[in-house]
């Protein structure tokens, strides 16, 4: 085969895996694949927004809860005082389930690559129930929270923390949702490798998903 | 320059993805730096190995964003190919990343300045 031939039966930035699902482009790059990246792109200066509120607002709450001092909160109809909010083990440990579950999907997709089918559906299944663990545990932590007296409009780091948090959550719950639907497709057998550029498109968005995560982590949870 | 070389440049150009073996290394280091991300949490506030808060504590949030950057660029590397995958799909990445640094910096250093001189 000529180089020029194989150049066509494989053009860049597409794996042999998923040829079967690729119109020929002028970047030789998916188009679907530069339409994720766009929008992640897009969602970076989105979190960008959030997390630039939430350090502005950082500190310059007057009333409690706080999340790393004790501090004077209005508590069933009087002020009291009441402890730091944050629990560090529990965030911790979700956040380790959610790094995994990016090292899970990767694995996936790697299944999906070579006609793997028991790989990929084991690991994607278990990428799904860490999403699911995270979304749990973030639903948790806000109960808790409310039960402790921080709502909504409690004050500028409720506001800014429920706020950040929550899309962050919102992505892994629409993320779950699509790693579910396409794991339901991966058990019926309708992701050969000729249409794991499916799957690569998911786990890109996982993996965003992470990466935000990487960030807020440390700047909610540990920056005192 | 071979042609193989030449293609490496190319706009669309990519090498294979890793193995499940640097997955699983890349994981390991990940794990191990969110651990140092606590440890750090928890010697600044006192809580841990007491007799190093004095010099973690004043470095404590330079230390965990160069951890939290450290944790972002193996995911994007590496998870997220784009070590591998064609330079265009980075561009498109880092680009935005670069404007959002700049905004989160820019509105923080605006706002601590506008505190300071009383305008807020």
């Amino acid at each position: 085969m000529s180089h020029a031939s194989h150049a066509m039966d494989a053009p860049h930035g597409v794996r042999e895996g998923s040829m079967h699902d690729m119109h020929p482009t002028t970047t030789g790059i998916p188009s679907r694949k530069v339409a994720l990246w766009t929008l992640i792109g897009s969602e970076c200066l989105f979190f960008a927004s959030l997390i630039s509120t939430y350090l502005v607002y950082k500190g310059k709450s007057l009333v409690g809860p706080l999340p790393h001092t004790e501090s004077q909160c209005m508590l069933h109809g009087q002020m009291q005082a009441c402890e730091p909010i944050i629990e560090i083990p529990l965030v911790t440990f979700g956040t380790a389930v959610l790094l995994f579950s990016s090292f899970f999907i990767v694995l996936a997709l790697y299944g999906a690559q070579k006609g793997r089918r028991g790989m990929l559906i084991g690991w994607l299944g278990a990428t799904v129930v860490a999403g699911l663990f995270f979304v749990g545990m973030q639903v948790y932590e806000f109960t808790h929270f409310f039960h402790k007296g921080m709502g909504y409009s409690t004050n500028l780091f409720s506001s800014s923390f429920f706020t950040l948090t929550g899309f962050h959550g919102s992505h892994v719950t629409a993320g779950v949702i699509w790693l579910s639907t396409l794991l339901v497709l991966a058990i019926r057998g309708k992701i050969p490798p000729g249409k794991s550029l499916n799957l690569e498109i998911a786990a890109l968005y996982w993996h965003f998903v992470d990466v935000v995560w990487i960030v807020i982590f440390p700047v909610v949870y540990l920056m005192r | 320059m071979d042609a193989h070389a030449h293609d490496s440049q190319a706009p669309g150009a990519q090498h294979a993805h890793p193995t499940p073996g640097l997955y699983a290394r890349i994981a390991l280091i990940l794990f191990v730096l969110t651990a140092l991300e606590v440890m750090v949490f928890e010697i600044a506030g006192g809580h841990f190995i007491t007799s190093l808060q004095s010099v973690v504590a004043p470095v404590a949030v330079l230390i965990l964003l160069v951890l939290s950057a450290a944790k972002f660029a193996l995911v994007a590397m590496f998870y997220m190919h784009l070590k591998q995958d064609p330079r265009l799909l980075s561009n498109l990445f880092v680009f935005p990343i670069i404007i959002a640094a700049v905004i989160i910096i820019s509105l923080v250093v605006l706002f601590s300045y506008w505190r300071k001189v009383g305008a807020l």
